[in-house]
C-alpha cells in the first residue's frame, strides 16, 4: 500500500547549536502527518548544520554540533546528519542546500538502479523489483517551525525568486503550536497562498520549547538539560566543554 | 568553600500515576534539584517515584506491573532519582501522607545517629503489609528540628495540578494536606503565569505553611503529559524523544496502550472519592 505512494525526504536547516530533543520531534511530526495524508512515504530526514562562516553569536564549530547530532540520531532508523553544507566555504543559501540533496538524492536512485541492473542483468524477478523500487524520484522538502513563513517577508533575508523556487518546486512543512496562526501568514502573501498546496502546516499537539539558546544559557548555568537533550551528547559536551561563558560571547 | 555538612539533605517523592512516565515526569525531579541546591540550604540526595498501586481505580490506569518496570527503565540513566514499588504492591489505594510517613520512617530508621531516638520499627515479621500501611505513626514536629538534622526532610515533588487539586472536594483530606505541608514540604514545579501563588493565598492551611511550599518555575514548557503519550500511541504517531526510548520499545513490545487499555476502570469511582464522600465531608475548604 505504501509503495503507491510519493517518497518524500525530509530537510531540516538551521544551527544544531546544540541538537535538542524538540529537533527530533518536529521529524517525527511530520513524518506522522506526512504520512496520514495518505499520499507520502516518508524515506529519510536530513539535518544540516550550518557552516561556521554564518557568524552567529555563540555558534560553536560545526566538527562539534555534527559530532553531537550524530549521537543525538544514533536511535534513529530514517534522521541523518549531512555535513555537506557546514563543509562549503561560505555561508550557504538554503536554496542551494536544497537543490544539493535534492541532486543527491537522484543520483544515488540512479546508481542503485544501475547497481541492480549490473548484478543480475537477466532475471526477470528482478526487474520487478526494480520497478517496485520507488518508480518516481524522492520529493524534498524543507521541514521548519512555522514561523519562518513569517521571516519571509522580513526584507532582505530572502530572495523573492528562492522563496518562489522552493514553494514551487520543494515545499514546505512547517511545525506550528496550537494557538498561533499560519494560516494567516499564508494568506498575506500572493506568492505563499498561490503555492500553498505545496505548504504542509503540522500543528504540535504536545508544547514543546526546548531551544538550544534555552540549553545553552542552562549549560552556563550549571543547570540540568537532562531529557532535553540526549544523554550522549550531554556527555559529549561536558567533555569538551563546550558551552561556556566565552562560547556565549564569541562571535 | 561551601560545606555541604551545614545543608539540609533532602530527598524528594513523587506520586502519581505514572501511566506511562515520560520525559516531564523526569524533568520535575532535574528542575527541582537545581532549584533547592541554588537557595543554598539544601542538598538533594535522592528522588524517589513511586507509582500508585492499581486499587486507585483511575480510568486508563494500566497494571502497576508494567508502569513500576518502565519507571525502572526510564530511571536507569539517572544516579540519584529510583523507583519505589512499595505503594503500588499494597492492595488497597493509599493516602499520599502514608506513602510520605512510610519513606520519612524508612529515612529516619537507616539513619544511623537518629535509629535509638526516633525511628520507629518499620516491619513487624508476620504482619500484614495492609495493617503497616494504614498504621498510623504520625511524623513529629521535632523531627524537623534541627537537633535532629541528620535525618533528611522528605519533601513531596508535584506539578502544579497536584497544588491545584487540593480544591476538589472529596479527593484529599484536610488533615492530611495540613501534615503533608507542616511536617514534610512541597515542591512544587509551576508554568510562568500560572496561579499557583493566588491558590495558596487562597487557602489559609497552604497560606499558614508557605515557608514549606517551594514554587518552582519552569524554564521551557513542558506539556508531555501521559494523557497526551496514551492518545498518541492509541492513534499510531510517534511518542520518541517525548518518553525514554526504552519505555517506547517496552510499550511497543507489550502494546500497552489501546482504545481497550483507555477504558480500563471507565465506570469505577476514583478510590479516594468513594472512600471520602462516603463519610460525606463536605467541610473540605482549606
Amino acid at each position: 500500500m505504501m509503495k503507491s505512494r510519493i517518497p518524500l525526504v525530509l530537510l531540516a536547516c538551521g544551527s544544531f547549536n546544540p541538537i535538542t530533543n524538540m529537533h527530533m520531534r518536529l521529524f517525527e511530526l511530520a513524518r506522522d502527518h506526512l504520512h496520514q495524508t495518505g499520499r507520502y512515504r516518508v524515506i529519510e530526514g536530513i539535518i544540516s548544520p550550518v557552516s561556521d562562516n554564518y557568524g552567529k553569536k555563540g555558534l560553536v564549530s560545526a566538527r562539534h554540533r555534527i559530532a553531537m547530532a550524530q549521537l543525538a540520531l544514533e536511535t534513529s532508523d530514517w534522521i541523518r546528519v549531512d555535513p555537506w553544507e557546514s563543509e562549503q566555504e561560505k555561508w550557504t543559501e538554503t536554496i542551494k542546500v536544497l537543490r544539493h540533496h535534492y541532486n543527491e538524492s537522484l543520483r544515488s536512485l540512479q546508481f542503485r538502479k544501475e547497481l541492480m541492473r549490473n548484478n543480475w542483468p537477466t532475471e526477470r524477478a528482478t526487474e520487478d523489483f526494480l520497478s517496485s523500487l520507488d518508480p518516481v524520484s524522492p520529493e524534498l522538502k524543507l521541514l521548519c517551525g512555522a514561523d519562518i513563513l513569517k521571516t519571509f517577508s522580513t526584507p532582505n533575508l530572502w530572495k523573492e525568486e528562492h522563496i518562489k523556487e522552493i514553494v514551487e518546486k520543494f515545499g514546505l512543512v512547517c511545525i506550528s503550536r496550537s494557538g498561533s496562526d499560519p494560516v494567516q501568514y499564508i494568506s498575506e502573501s500572493e506568492l505563499l497562498t498561490r503555492f500553498q498546496h505545496n505548504i504542509h502546516l503540522v500543528t504540535e499537539r504536545i508544547q514543546n520549547e526546548i531551544s538550544s539558546t534555552h540549553i545553552r544559557h542552562a549549560l552556563c548555568k550549571g543547570l540540568s538539560v537532562k531529557y532535553l537533550i540526549p544523554d550522549s551528547v550531554i556527555s559529549y559536551i561536558k567533555h569538551y566543554n563546550i558551552y561556556t561563558e566565552e562560547s556565549e560571547r564569541e562571535k | 568553600m561551601e560545606n555541604p555538612d551545614n545543608k539540609t539533605q533532602v530527598v524528594l517523592l513523587a506520586c502519581g500515576s505514572f501511566n506511562p512516565i515520560t520525559n516531564m515526569h523526569l524533568r520535575l525531579f532535574e528542575l527541582a534539584k537545581d532549584y533547592l541546591h541554588e537557595t543554598g540550604k539544601y542538598n538533594v540526595i535522592k528522588g524517589i517515584i513511586s507509582p500508585v498501586g492499581d486499587a486507585y481505580k483511575k480510568k486508563s490506569l494500566i497494571s502497576a506491573n508494567h508502569r513500576v518496570t518502565m519507571a525502572k527503565l526510564a530511571t536507569e540513566s539517572s544516579d540519584w532519582v529510583q523507583v519505589d514499588d512499595w505503594e503500588s504492591s499494597q492492595n488497597e489505594w493509599l493516602e499520599t501522607l502514608k506513602v510520605l510517613r512510610y519513606h520519612h520512617q524508612k529515612l529516619a530508621s537507616s539513619n544511623p545517629a537518629n535509629s535509638l531516638q526516633n525511628a520507629v520499627p518499620l516491619i513487624k515479621p508476620g504482619r500484614k503489609r495492609k495493617q503497616e500501611a494504614n498504621r498510623y505513626i504520625p511524623v513529629k514536629k521535632n523531627q524537623l528540628n534541627p537537633e535532629t538534622k541528620g535525618v533528611p526532610q522528605l519533601k513531596l515533588l508535584c506539578g502544579a495540578d497536584m497544588l491545584e487539586s487540593f480544591g476538589i472536594p472529596n479527593l484529599w483530606k484536610l488533615e492530611d494536606i495540613t501534615e503533608i505541608v507542616a511536617n514534610h514540604g512541597l515542591v512544587c514545579i509551576t508554568r510562568a503565569g500560572n496561579n499557583a501563588q493566588k491558590f495558596i493565598y487562597e487557602s489559609d492551611t497552604l497560606w499558614q505553611h508557605k515557608n514549606n511550599i517551594h514554587l518552582v518555575e519552569e524554564w521551557i514548557t513542558n506539556d508531555i503529559s501521559s494523557t497526551k503519550i496514551r492518545r498518541a500511541l492509541r492513534r499510531g504517531q510517534s511518542v520518541r524523544y517525548l518518553v525514554p526510548d526504552a519505555v517506547r520499545a517496552y510499550i511497543e513490545k507489550h502494546n500497552l496502550y489501546s482504545p481497550e487499555s483507555e477504558d480500563r476502570n471507565a465506570e469505577v469511582i476514583l478510590a479516594p472519592l468513594q472512600k471520602y464522600a462516603r463519610g460525606c465531608k463536605q467541610e473540605q475548604t482549606l
